[in-house]
């Protein structure tokens, strides 16, 4: 008995074994087993044809562009404020919805039949710029003032802006449903894909690369990373850290607008609630690949868009769960759950461990 | 001056949201004193006040004092504007608030033509000036008069409760039977509110001498005799308030018993848990199970049931508790965020159907009984509630007062340093998700059993939000913060059916407006206050050096 525990010890490199730690490995590995078994059991029942998956993975990698678009506000902020914008959801929720007022107006007059490819970038801008407008906004009033306070303040104050934005919304533009108009170029398929998802998926792709230029090439983006990297030390260097923090959050909020505008494509309509989900899910992608933390972002969104996407038909079906596809949301928020407890720097890594 | 243009930019926009959400309108209809000043109208002025008095917070002459108009002119321009707008171009399809009632309610009544105008630029002078004007009167009496305003409201608000509680002729002489206040009604209750602690000074005063021989005694004596009393009247409150009002207050005494649940895990371990609703669900649940014939043949009485549907609660707390135990702040929160959604999700699916009901849900939950005496009423389930909610604040009250209570706030203010003194980490933050998941599910079994059914729907994120909204009210660790929170939160929304519409958007608000302004809350706890404090000098030491590199630009 005595050596085994002392075996152990060598083992785990003469640290003592932390029984939250051994509980947690149980159930992880229990989940894994269930994934495994749930996957072999669906593959080799041949419920779905190679095509169907094809369509799981590309509305999966559709799905997740728009993840990554959201999760780079998060992660961006989290950069240079470590706290989480709880509100982000919110800014993508706002430039879709106002939008639409737009596509709506386009669409009557015709506009978007005739040119197409003009008024998808109309919206694209719009609702960049409406986003942009929301996030700046909100750092000025209910962040800017409370910096310095303890971690739980700005949180707090963070939830209170989510939900106030939401019912704002809901007041101004009423809590129905609103449905997107369609853009005839965007219906139909390409190579046998939907031609939205691959518009989408592009979009998202040219979106980012944007962003990586910007930040790589541009004084403002140099500040951003400097203040990111250490706040004092940028400030010593004659950068305003105002402005960069600003600007942090117009631009986290500018990919916010455009996420807002190829989710309503994919998804034909917009709700006041509509950013709370995606606003968490694009925070797990965010964890996923190590907060604070660029590219990590990009990919954390792209693999859960693609689990969410395949993993109901992948391991619940095999397990014999009924209308899997209800607990997509469940898989999500597993992931974020366990991500967070057994590798809270994600997939890539963050500079910021001791943080968690 | 410039001061004064951006409050008068800041109202303005406080003006048009209010009025483009809606709320002004939903409101017009709940009449104060007659039918000559309504519950938007006041709200209107109340912000045209604020205006002037935050811009006049340091006016030291006469000139200073005029600029205090601006603001309020500005805003009575900027409603004029968008009556005009409304009325004239008509926003209905975009801003369904944008009603063509609405131009009436921002103007007084006058409609958006010039008269409207000049009516709306007088107002809004006369009572920036006023609001200017306040910040001359000295602290004390200013306080006691905006007091005696609030009261004054809150009873014209209350119009439909109080009056079948009061006595006809109190109700006749305050009332006003078409709505709200009569103008005798207004004066005696502002006269009270008023005269009371004025003449509570002025005897103080007077009795100076004598007073001082037994302050102690007296104060004494009138602390009991005014205890006696609130015992008194919460003990009968369901005798005199009526099967409505009884409602309302198991409403509220189930959103307190959550309070001081998520109080223990938030307010005294500081740990932010965003799925609270979480514990409320599996309460409701699983006293729905346990008792209800609908599913399983348990069928259990009231009372077996909800000990179990407890126990079963402080297990899962233990459950979630030990996943994140390792997690702080903010990740905690989400991950706390996602247990929940969790939660609700499988209690939605079809999968879990054949044993939590799904969609429908689950009804025919079991009423308890006491010998041959069966409580199905509201009025007697208020004591049930009353009887839980002492239970969980003389838990509080030990708990804090405890070795573990001060292991929990020594988590809170620094967790490494609490673990270098020597306090086991993992006890304590469990045992703090027990009890604080206790509470949550005693609340949500006896609602189960009070509304007789569960649907999913009882159980989001909101529920969650609400609670951290009322505990923040309060004062996050606050036990009688707690009180405050829920009343004004749950019980004055449950009141005027018209707040039930912007509830969300008001804890928003609060949870905003109290981080920046009062992050102690209203009724604050000691040790926080001193947190805090702490907390904000250590960032102004810090301070200095940002500040001088910042100065230059850059970037």
């Amino acid at each position: 008995m005595a050596t085994a525990t002392r075996r152990l010890a060598t083992l785990t490199g003469g640290r003592r074994v932390d029984p939250t730690m051994v509980i947690a490995w149980t159930i992880g590995t229990a989940l894994l087993v269930l994934v495994l078994v749930g996957s072999y059991r669906t593959l080799a029942s041949g419920h779905y044809t190679s095509g169907q998956w094809f369509d799981f993975v590309v509305f999966g990698l559709a799905q997740g562009g728009i993840y990554a678009l959201i999760a780079l506000g998060y992660t961006m902020v989290y950069g240079v404020l470590r706290m989480i914008n709880f509100a982000h959801g919110e800014v993508f929720m706002s430039g879709a919805f106002s939008a639409f007022f737009l596509a709506d107006f386009l669409e009557r007059r015709g506009f978007i039949a005739e040119y197409p490819v003009i008024s998808l970038l109309l919206l694209l801008v719009f609702a960049a710029v409406v986003s942009m407008t929301i996030a700046v906004v909100l750092e000025r009033v209910a962040y800017r003032p409370l910096r310095g306070a303890p971690r739980l303040v700005p949180l707090i104050t963070a939830v209170g802006a989510s939900f106030f934005l939401q019912y704002t919304f809901r007041g101004l533009f009423g809590s129905g449903v609103r449905v997107y108009p369609t853009v005839p170029l965007l219906e139909g398929t390409t190579f046998g894909i939907q031609t939205k998802l691959i518009v989408v998926f592009l979009g998202a792709l040219a979106t980012l690369g944007i962003l990586w230029a910007f930040l790589t090439f541009s004084r403002t983006g140099l500040a951003i990373r400097a203040v990111a990297e250490d706040r004092e030390a940028a400030a010593l260097m004659g950068v305003n850290v105002d402005r960069a923090i600003s600007s942090t959050f117009a631009v986290g909020g500018a990919m916010a607008g455009v996420a807002g505008v190829l989710y309503a494509l994919v998804f034909a309509q917009v709700q006041f609630f509509m950013g709370f989900l995606p606003g968490i899910k694009a925070f797990t992608s965010a964890v996923l690949g190590g907060i604070g933390n660029l590219p990590g972002a990009a990919v954390g969104g792209l693999v859960l868009g693609l689990v969410e996407s395949v993993g109901p038909s992948l391991f619940l079906d095999g397990l014999g769960i009924p209308a899997a596809h209800q607990l997509k949301d469940v898989i999500a928020f597993t992931i974020l759950v366990l991500i967070l407890i057994f590798r809270p720097t994600g997939i890539l890594g963050e500079r910021l461990g001791s943080r968690v | 001056m410039r001061r004064a243009l951006t409050f008068g930019l800041i109202g303005a926009a406080i003006g048009w949201h209010l009025s483009l959400v809606g709320m002004l309108e939903a409101f017009a209809g709940r009449w104060l004193i007659g039918q000559s000043l309504s519950l938007s109208s006041v709200l209107l002025l109340a912000l045209l006040f604020s205006v002037g008095y935050l811009t006049g917070r340091h006016a030291a002459d006469g000139r200073d004092l005029a600029t205090t108009a601006v603001p309020g002119l500005l805003l009575g321009c900027a409603l004029w504007a968008l009556a005009f707008l409304v009325s004239g171009v008509g926003l209905r399809h975009i801003f369904v608030a944008a009603s063509p009632a609405l131009p009436g309610i921002v103007t007084f009544g006058q409609g958006p033509d010039v008269g409207g105008l000049l009516l709306l630029l007088a107002i809004g002078a006369a009572v920036g000036l006023v609001g200017g004007a306040a910040n001359w009167i000295p602290a004390a009496p200013r306080r006691v008069v905006l007091i005696a305003l609030a009261v004054t409201v809150l009873v014209g608000l209350l119009r439909d409760v109080l009056s079948p509680l009061l006595p006809s002729v109190l109700t006749g002489l305050l009332y006003s039977p078409r709505g709200g206040l009569s103008v005798s009604g207004t004066f005696i209750v502002f006269g009270l509110t008023v005269a009371v602690p004025f003449v509570r000074a002025m005897t103080a005063a007077q009795l100076g001498g004598w007073a001082r021989v037994r302050p102690a005694g007296t104060w004494r004596q009138r602390q009991r005799a005014l205890r006696v009393l609130t015992v008194l009247l919460v003990m009968s409150f369901p005798l005199w308030g009526g099967i409505f009002l009884s409602n309302v207050a198991d409403f509220v005494g189930l959103y307190i018993l959550m309070g001081l649940g998520l109080n223990l895990v938030l307010g005294f371990a500081g740990l932010l848990d965003l799925g609270y609703v979480a514990f409320f669900a599996i309460g409701a649940y699983s006293m729905a199970i346990l008792t209800s014939p609908e599913l399983g043949a348990l069928a259990l009485g009231f009372w077996p049931g909800l000990l179990l549907a407890v126990a079963i609660t402080v297990l899962s707390g233990i459950l979630i508790g030990l996943p994140v135990l390792r997690m702080r702040g903010d990740y905690l929160a989400i991950a706390t965020l996602g247990f929940g959604e969790i939660v609700r999700l499988l209690v939605l699916s079809d999968w879990l159907k054949p044993h939590l009901g799904g969609a429908q849900g689950v009804t025919r939950i079991a009423r308890p009984e006491i010998g041959p005496l069966v409580i199905d009423r509201p009025q007697e389930y208020f004591y049930l509630i009353l009887v839980s909610c002492g239970l969980g604040w003389f838990l509080s009250v030990r708990l804090r007062d405890s070795r573990i209570g001060r292991a929990w706030m020594a988590i809170r203010e620094d967790e490494d340093v609490a673990q270098a003194m020597g306090i086991n980490r993992v006890t304590a933050k469990l045992l703090a998700f027990a009890t604080g998941a206790s509470l949550g599910g005693l609340s949500g079994a006896l609602f189960a059993s009070l509304v007789n059914s569960v649907i999913p729907q009882s159980f989001s994120i909101l529920v969650s939000i609400n609670v951290v909204a009322l505990l923040v009210l309060g004062g996050i660790g606050s036990l009688p913060g707690i009180l405050v929170g829920a009343l004004a939160l749950v019980g004055l929304p449950e009141l005027l059916r018209e707040f039930q519409e912007y509830r969300l958007l008001v804890y928003g608000v609060v949870l905003v407006v109290m981080m920046i302004w009062r992050p102690a809350g209203l009724w604050p706890e000691e040790t926080r206050v001193r947190e805090l404090e702490e907390a904000a000098e250590e960032a102004r030491a810090m301070a200095p050096a940002e500040m001088v590199a910042t100065g230059q630009d850059g970037a």
